[in-house]
């Protein structure tokens, strides 16, 4: 019924529609480094970067005093006890400090996990810089193992001003050996 | 006259009859019957869920279903309702009233709308496929997490989230194909004259759909693709231990899941000013306006997703863009309430039941327009979010904006789809009871969640017992008077009262030219429009 021409035309702006279909679909999965870029530039969803930091060349800025608390919780599945040693510590902007986490495997199982840590405001997550953490990698505790778990870190000098308190947290997960 | 009858009017066409007829029909009639019926055959499935739940909510303590079922029909009846009852209902008009409005001939790709259609029964089997496997002992039944599949629980569910995935992925395949369909036929098959500012505004509210359907159904496949994945291959894109993030998932659902509220509701913007002019016998007021304010509030519709989490935690710039973007919906929302109520007035108007339908909708649909304003702003919101009032909000919005304007279409067209008056008696009936107890069933709603009864959850605190069992009084009226509906369509699609070829005494628009019912192919001359 529909002319040679028209019929023509209309699979030529199907097909076009499908390149504006395709192109969405792309976009689907290129949301997700997307994602990952906009909150690692802007800090964003507490996200703090998994690099090891140098602490060369950073004043202590003694002026300014600022309370770091320490959350650390259990992911269902992984049979562990995990705690900060100590609940907070106040710290001034530049200075390396060390705080000692401790885990221990109460299964009877060697078991691995990842911590995954995230700091709140989100805006201090780019100031918290660690030079040494436990959740770089994977952590394997044997059956009943105790293990301390160091964590060295300094605040940065540029810590917006009205920061005066930041909660680090961090979630011990399952994770494959 | 029934509509099998209408094919001896083609003198040269052969086709084939029973059941091969509907498998392998490309005519855009018979595309659009079998997309209505599936979607009324869809619309009492999920009402039968949404009742097992309001049955178990009639009072506090678990006395029905054990949490899990309660978990799984919740998600089921809102993926049912929403894409295989909203959706292919919109779908449905759009394939048998847009040819008509537009003077074309028939849709611009036939087979792609056959296979557009017949994508659409098997998904609904996935989706409840796992029920019946439960019963047999395989799985443990549908997937229980809510239609919005939010990780990580999405990840730890049994196979009913599978199948579900699959079934999103086939309707969604069955809506693109749709959607590239109507966009085709809209572009290119208008009636000569018919320029793009002289076509019904259905047909605008349609191509806005498709539009947004075609840039948002692919990130829904993507999400959903990324979670069977994230399930089964080892991926991590929403686990927080290998490095993923389960808040991501939120933002892909509702980059699709806000312009979806938009998907389903669009098409009926566009036909309910029709209705309204055609009863108020004078031609709608700011068509212009109308299909502006469709576009703007198409183009807002991709760019404020994350109202919907306002709670998962945000900065507040964001919380502060998002709260003003989704506010800012309100202004072209508003000029189509203008447009609408400046239809009616002064107008010559009759109450027939569409006419009905549609004033019943403007009140209620503004009801859910002004309960969203309150859930957009994020103060508010850290108390609503999750609550009934929730529930309460997006019902007056999508079961009174969305279902009940498509009501109003059922009873607007139904004499020029099967030749046959309804009974106007019924269908008055059919709108009072649908009415009344759909605001018997949501306003106890509103209450509940103000005072902090969470959504989704099977039990709750005796305080709100009474309200509760009012709302479960008013489900059932509501889902049993809509037998009335079913009644009416099938006793007018078997005989009646003859329609005339205007049906409507202030009936506008091209549809109306043709005899009721129109000939199997109709515009093989495409008319003029001047």
């Amino acid at each position: 019924m529909l002319n040679q021409d028209k019929s023509e035309a209309n699979k030529k702006l199907a097909f076009k529609l499908a390149w504006i279909l395709a192109g969405a679909l792309v976009f689907a999965f290129a949301l997700v480094p997307l994602y990952d870029v906009i909150c690692s530039v802007t800090g964003l969803n507490g996200k703090t970067s998994n690099v090891a930091q140098t602490a060369a060349k950073q004043k202590v800025d003694l002026s300014r005093e600022v309370t770091v608390q320490f959350v650390s919780s259990v992911m269902p599945g992984l049979g562990w006890n995990f705690y900060a040693k100590q609940n907070s510590i106040k710290v001034h902007p530049g200075q390396v400090t060390v705080v000692m986490f401790e885990a221990k495997n109460t299964t009877s199982e060697v078991v691995a996990g990842q911590a995954i840590p995230s700091v709140t405001p989100g805006k201090a997550s780019a100031h918290l810089k660690k030079i040494e953490c436990f959740c770089f990698v994977k952590q394997s505790l044997n059956p009943g193992q105790v293990k301390q778990l160091p964590l060295r870190f300094f605040i940065s000098t540029d810590l917006p001003p009205e920061v005066n308190e930041l909660t680090l947290s961090y979630s011990f997960f399952p994770a494959s050996k | 006259m029934s509509t099998t009858s209408v094919a001896h009017h083609d003198e040269h066409e052969e086709h084939p009859t029973g059941i091969m007829r509907w498998l392998t029909t490309t005519n855009h009639k018979d595309i659009g019957t079998m997309y209505l019926t599936f979607s009324l055959v869809m619309f009492l499935v999920g009402g039968c869920m949404i009742l097992g739940i309001r049955a178990e909510l009639f009072k506090p303590g678990l006395q029905l279903m054990n949490p899990e079922f309660f978990n799984q029909l919740i998600g089921v009846h809102a993926l049912i309702m929403i894409f295989a009852a909203l959706m292919p209902a919109a779908t449905g008009f759009a394939n048998w009233m847009l040819p008509l409005q537009l003077g074309a001939p028939d849709m611009a790709l036939p087979r792609l709308n056959n296979w557009g259609f017949w994508i659409l029964p098997p998904s609904a089997i996935l989706l409840t496929l796992p029920f019946t496997l439960a019963l047999f002992g395989i799985g443990d039944g549908a997937l229980a997490t809510g239609w919005t599949f939010y990780p990580p629980l999405s990840v730890q569910g049994g196979i009913g989230v599978d199948f579900a995935i699959f079934a999103v992925h086939l309707l969604g395949i069955s809506s693109v194909l749709g959607s590239i369909n109507i966009i085709v036929t809209i572009f290119n098959m208008r009636a000569p004259g018919m320029t793009l500012m002289k076509m019904p505004l259905f047909a605008w509210g349609w191509l806005i759909t498709a539009f947004l359907l075609i840039a948002t159904i692919p990130v829904l496949a993507g999400a959903v693709t990324m979670l069977l994945t994230d399930r089964h291959f080892g991926t991590h894109f929403f686990d927080a231990a290998g490095g993923g993030d389960p808040i991501m998932f939120q933002h892909l659902f509702w980059f699709f899941g806000h312009p979806e509220v938009y998907i389903l509701l669009l098409p009926v913007w566009g036909f309910i000013p029709q209705i309204l002019q055609t009863f108020s016998r004078k031609p709608m007021y700011g068509y212009k306006a109308q299909v502006y304010s469709l576009w703007s509030i198409g183009a807002l519709s991709v760019v404020v997703w994350a109202h919907h989490f306002f709670t998962a935690g945000m900065p507040v710039p964001a919380l502060l863009y998002f709260m003003y973007s989704t506010m800012a919906i309100s202004l072209p929302l508003a000029v189509l309430f203008y447009c609408w109520i400046r239809t009616m007035w002064k107008g010559a108007m009759t109450f027939e039941t569409p006419m009905l339908f549609s004033v019943g909708w403007i009140i209620l649909f503004g009801v859910g327009g002004l309960t969203g304003l309150v859930l957009a702003d994020v103060a508010a919101d850290a108390q609503y979010h999750n609550s009934y009032f929730v529930v309460a909000h997006f019902h007056y919005t999508l079961f009174a904006g969305g279902i009940m304007g498509i009501m109003a279409g059922v009873y607007y067209w139904l004499p020029k789809m099967t030749g046959h008056m309804y009974n106007e008696k019924l269908g008055k009936l059919h709108f009072w009871l649908t009415a009344i107890s759909f605001n018997v069933t949501f306003i106890p709603q509103f209450f509940v969640g103000l005072a902090g009864m969470p959504r989704r959850i099977p039990d709750y605190a005796l305080q709100f017992a009474e309200f509760n069992m009012i709302s479960t009084i008013g489900a059932f009226v509501l889902g049993l008077s809509q037998l009335l509906l079913v009644y009416n369509i099938i006793s007018c699609a078997r005989g009646g009262q003859k329609a005339t070829d205007k049906v409507w005494e202030g009936a506008i628009g091209l549809e109306w030219t043709l005899p009721s019912p129109p000939p199997y192919h109709s515009f093989t001359e495409q008319p003029v429009v001047k």
